[in-house]
């Protein structure tokens, strides 16, 4: 039998053997961040002290390096309730209620363990949506994958598709919408970045502090394991494909606990929200990132017993405890006295609710183990990572590249039409978003397939539209132009819903932000980004970064997914994309630029992108979306879809596609003009006899095509070409694609 | 009439069953399963889809044995209608209430999607609101591949057992089988979600003449 | 009492289809596996327990084997017993 190991701790090593062997640089910690430590402690910190510094001041956690640019968004206005730096940002949409949104990332995790890597960061988003008392109405996943038809790619979709379902189908929170792209710069890189709402009463309310001393700090949900133990540093790492030992970094999820957590948690906030004070989840770095954070905002001290935390393996030392990452669990912070009455929903739902420490006064974090203190530490000092000023530079392929435009070659549109609906970044992908419930809780109105998904609000006219939006070819070649295209088309999307955007979330992912030129693209993107969230009036109000997006020194591009939100007041004003009926007269809003670089048909052509985007006019681009959503209010358009990658010509089929119908438009310009990919362009139908409100409300900003026809066939006649191809023959292309490429 | 809505530990349409329930005039309530309490009050008891005990070791293994059960088994042999709908369908094979079992889908995954049914049994206490053969229902699940050995097979058809058919077998199911009742036809198992299509603002309405059908079962045939 | 260990292996009837099974199946053979021929997939648990004999406990775990752990219409077991420490 093997000998009981009477101290646990008795084997790790001292803090002098720390300093000498620099065993916080293998956990991320520099030289000079370790002497800082030394310094305000006055002491050596011990292995447990500097395993909390390692989590508590690692990029993951403390945002050390991205914060001189995230504090630049603009996150106020007269709809934000909470802004960033709490579990989710909160909106509200009158009547007393709220949307509360966040995105989060879980790429490293994914790329090493792909399902549970997915499942897992669904589960992470939701904890984040509940703790704020909000019911999760919805969940987006945006994918970005390498090259479609490698084994190693599709091992991965497998994975994910099937993580997102296992965790997302069985907690019964419908996903509804989100992007799946394909390049090659994601090969060995993977983005799984998802994205949550949720529904909450206002007068429940609540932030995760951990005010007034002596309150109880309760830990409820799933029992403590060795698992995910330093995967915050993990997240802030790159990866070395020649290494395999970063696998036990990831976390198992379990959807049924999560369930049970899930509704325990809403039910404790609704019964005792007066008494419950704080409510986190243990996302990264566990518990110690939890409690440090919530007695830091409150501007307290915390005492923990680590004997109290229920464990799932034995002999578990405080490092362990402190910063394993196991799933579903919660802190809750509640008023001294009250703690039995809220343990008891968590224990009639037969989850574990235990006390396992108070909040103090002292501004000290404390933590004991087997009677003794093992950790004393100040806790704003904990929960400030220096911060670190890094330099930018700008790419060279950025200073060299001109806007003077790839030309792609159309001998034959129908042809090329046809080869465009088969890539696989718009081919469709309902093969796999079957997988997918997408209407569990029979609230979704408008299913994955469209240009944002809309989840009606139960008991009011009210619903909500949602995407997720980032082409990274665009950041690529232009990280602020690309990041101001992002936001755009994120509200475009919205727009063509019917819906007011009214907020964002975002995800940054980015390489290693210690060289310079990615600094610059992370800056760049985000002033893109800022720019316009400020014009459209959608405050930045949740988000998350995930740098180190690199493999073998090879960074992706950068990538800054937004997520965003829009609200309908009445959910008659909801518009599909689909064509609706024979006659109704086809427009397109925007202006048909000639610009392809960075274009579907540049990649598809060359098997790269490159040069420099056109400048977007964002003061026209706003007042024409706020045109187009009036008209979508007056009820004067059929239907409208956002012309994305592709350009007019794909979206003119999407239009028609699960429609009898066809179309003939005539556009005044050279044929290969319908692939090119400009912000800022909505097709619309109209009825006849609508035609002339429509035409009076949009001026010189919409442009007759033609009419949708009975005649199965998508008509286009250019200057120089006609195109005429079966609707039924370009929709078999497009459905059937990706599922043969990916066989 | 009075209807009720068992919440298992990781049910997840039982909202959705709540609400269309209400819609429709069939005066719901909820119960849950791990509560050992009467049913009798109630006209109709609906076992709503989702993960009851995370479908961990076989779906609907572990619901079967919940204290509500017993409950369940003795209003089924009242004659009470007793509907399970996707997990509930599972739970009522794995309890022995249905003959058969709900497995893997044919093709591993879980399928999210709208499928038209055939109604088989125009008659029956299910379906006899409809004015339609064919019904276009959603369908949502991993595991509703309905098996039976050939004998039972046999006896579900001769006995008009069978309500509903898929027109395309989207989980590979013996004879094509989406919904069956109990030879007394007053518990119906089904995998598609008539719950999820009783408001036209989601897109379908199909689901609403089921629930029709059960009121004016219950208004012919009075309470038990 | 004495503690046993019992190791009960759970699959599908011969004649069930096992869909996990197949799709192993076609994924060995693209990875080359070429002559493999067919591949089961079941279940595995180890259940440790108190009985006053080893005959009580094999009693013991085809009850409830039989009462939870599969489902006679479509699933078969085997299992063995061995007495192990406290």
């Amino acid at each position: 039998m093997v000998e009981m190991v009477s101290n646990p701790m008795a084997n790790e090593p001292n803090p002098t053997d720390i300093q000498k062997t620099k065993l916080y640089e293998a956990w991320g910690l520099t030289e000079h961040e370790y002497d800082l430590i030394v310094d305000e402690l006055g002491r050596l910190p011990n292995y447990t002290e500097t395993g909390l510094f390692s989590a508590m001041w690692s990029e993951h956690c403390s945002y050390k390096k991205s914060k001189p640019v995230l504090r630049t968004f603009w996150s106020k206005n007269e709809r934000v309730l909470q802004g960033p730096g709490e579990g989710a940002g909160i909106l509200d949409i009158g009547d007393n209620q709220a949307v509360v949104f966040k995105a989060e990332s879980h790429n490293h995790p994914s790329a090493v363990e792909p399902y549970e890597g997915a499942a897992t960061g669904v589960g992470g988003i939701l904890r984040d949506i509940f703790s704020m008392g909000a019911q999760p109405i919805a969940v987006l996943d945006s994918l970005q994958f390498g090259d479609v038809t490698s084994k190693q790619t599709q091992r991965l979709i497998d994975g994910v598709v099937a993580g997102i379902a296992g965790y997302g189908n069985a907690i019964g929170i419908p996903t509804v919408g989100g992007a799946m792209n394909f390049d090659a710069t994601y090969q060995h890189n993977p983005l799984v970045n998802v994205m949550a709402v949720g529904l909450l009463n206002q007068d429940l309310l609540h932030v995760g502090k951990a005010e007034g001393a002596g309150n109880v700090v309760l830990y409820v949900g799933a029992t403590t394991g060795r698992d995910g133990i330093q995967g915050a540093t993990f997240a802030s790492a790159e990866f070395d494909s020649s290494e395999d030992q970063n696998r036990s970094a990831v976390q198992v999820g379990d959807p049924f606990m999560e369930k049970l957590v899930m509704d325990a948690t809403i039910k404790a906030i609704q019964q005792y929200g007066d008494v419950i004070v704080g409510v986190q989840d243990m996302g990264a770095a566990g518990l110690v990132s939890s409690t440090a954070e919530m007695a830091d905002k409150a501007g307290m001290g915390m005492v923990l017993d680590l004997d109290q935390v229920p464990q799932r393996e034995q002999n578990m030392t405080p490092y362990e405890l402190m910063l394993s990452e196991s799933q579903e669990r919660m802190i809750l912070v509640v008023k001294k006295g009250h703690e039995d009455a809220v343990k008891q929903i968590f224990t009639d739902a037969d989850l574990n609710a235990v006390v396992i420490g108070e909040v103090t006064d002292d501004k000290k974090y404390q933590l004991t183990f087997d009677g003794a203190t093992v950790a004393d530490v100040p806790v704003d000092f904990l929960t400030s990572a220096p911060k670190v000023e890094l330099p930018q530079t700008e790419p060279a392929r950025l200073v060299t590249a001109t806007t003077a435009q790839y030309q792609p070659e159309v001998n034959d549109a129908n042809a090329v039409l046809k080869q465009l609906l088969a890539q696989p970044t718009i081919a469709s992908k309902a093969a796999l978003y079957r997988h997918f419930d997408c209407s569990v809780r029979a609230d979704t109105v408008i299913k994955p397939g469209g240009d944002a998904a809309v989840v009606r609000v139960r008991g009011t006219k009210k619903a909500l539209a949602m995407t997720t939006d980032i082409n990274s070819r665009y950041t690529y070649l232009n990280p602020f132009i690309g990041g101001q295209w992002a936001i755009l088309e994120a509200a475009q999307n919205i727009v063509a819903t019917g819906a007011e955007p009214i907020g964002i979330t975002d995800c940054l992912n980015f390489g290693n932000p210690d060289d310079p030129e990615i600094y610059y693209e992370l800056a760049q993107s985000v002033a893109g980004i800022n720019e316009v969230a400020q014009v459209i009036n959608t405050p930045v109000i949740s988000g998350n970064v995930s740098l180190y997006n690199e493999t073998d020194g090879t960074a992706i591009y950068p990538t800054p997914m937004v997520g965003m939100v829009g609200l309908h007041m009445s959910t008659d004003d909801i518009t599909t994309i689909q064509a609706k009926q024979a006659g109704d007269i086809v427009y397109l809003v925007g202006e048909l630029k000639a610009q392809f670089n960075g274009s579907e048909i540049q990649h598809m052509q060359t098997g790269s992108v490159s040069g420099d985007l056109f400048p977007i006019n964002v003061d026209h681009a706003q007042a024409v979306q706020a045109k187009v959503l009036e008209a979508a209010q007056s009820h004067y358009v059929r239907s409208m879809h956002d012309v994305a990658e592709g350009g007019l010509g794909v979206a003119l089929a999407e239009i028609l596609f699960g429609t009898p119908f066809g179309a003939d438009v005539t556009v005044a310009t050279d044929m290969v003009n319908i692939f090119a990919e400009a912000p800022s362009m909505i097709i619309v139908t109209v009825a006849p006899e609508q035609q002339a409100m429509f035409e009076a409300l949009m001026g010189a900003d919409a442009t007759k095509l033609g009419e949708i026809t009975e005649a199965p066939m998508l008509k286009i006649a250019a200057q120089n070409q006609k195109m005429n191809l079966s609707v039924s023959d370009a929709e078999s292309v497009y459905k059937d694609s990706l599922w043969q490429q990916l066989q | 009439m009075k209807s009720v809505v068992v919440r298992f530990p990781g049910s997840n349409c039982d909202e959705d069953m709540y609400y269309a329930l209400q819609d429709l005039g069939l005066n719901p309530s909820f119960v849950s399963a791990q509560s050992d309490v009467s049913l009798d009050e109630f006209d109709a008891i609906f076992l709503p889809g989702g993960f009851s005990y995370g479908d961990y070791l076989r779906t609907g293994a572990i619901a079967r044995f919940s204290p509500i059960m017993q409950a369940v088994q003795a209003a089924a042999n009242d004659g009470k209608l007793v509907v399970g709908i996707c997990n509930g369908f599972q739970i009522l094979t794995e309890s022995g209430l249905l003959p058969g079992q709900l497995m893997m889908n044919e093709v591993p995954g879980f399928i999210c999607d709208e499928t038209l049914l055939h109604i088989e049994q125009p008659e029956s206490a299910f379906t006899n609101a409809y004015t339609t053969d064919e019904v276009l229902i959603p369908v949502a699940h991993a595991d509703g591949r309905y098996y039976a050995d050939a004998q039972t097979l046999a006896d579900l058809e001769a006995n008009g057992q069978i309500i509903f058919k898929y027109t395309s077998n989207l989980n590979g199911s013996e004879d094509m089988i989406a919904g069956i009742t109990n030879k007394q036809g007053n518990v119906l198992g089904m995998m598609p979600h008539p719950e999820r299509a009783v408001d036209p603002l989601i897109g379908n309405r199909d689901g609403q003449n089921f629930f029709k059908s059960i009121l004016a079962t219950f208004a012919t045939q009075g309470v038990n | 009492m004495t503690m046993y260990l019992a190791k009960i292996k759970v699959t599908y009837k011969p004649s069930v289809l096992d869909p996990q099974g197949e799709v192993i199946k076609s994924a060995l053979h693209r990875l080359d596996y070429e002559t493999v021929n067919q591949v089961i997939q079941g279940k595995y648990f180890e259940v440790k327990l108190a009985a006053d004999s080893i005959e009580a406990a094999n009693g013991l775990v085809e009850s409830m084997t039989e009462a939870l752990l599969i489902n006679q219409n479509t699933e078969t077991y085997n299992y063995t017993v061995e007495e192990v420490e406290a």
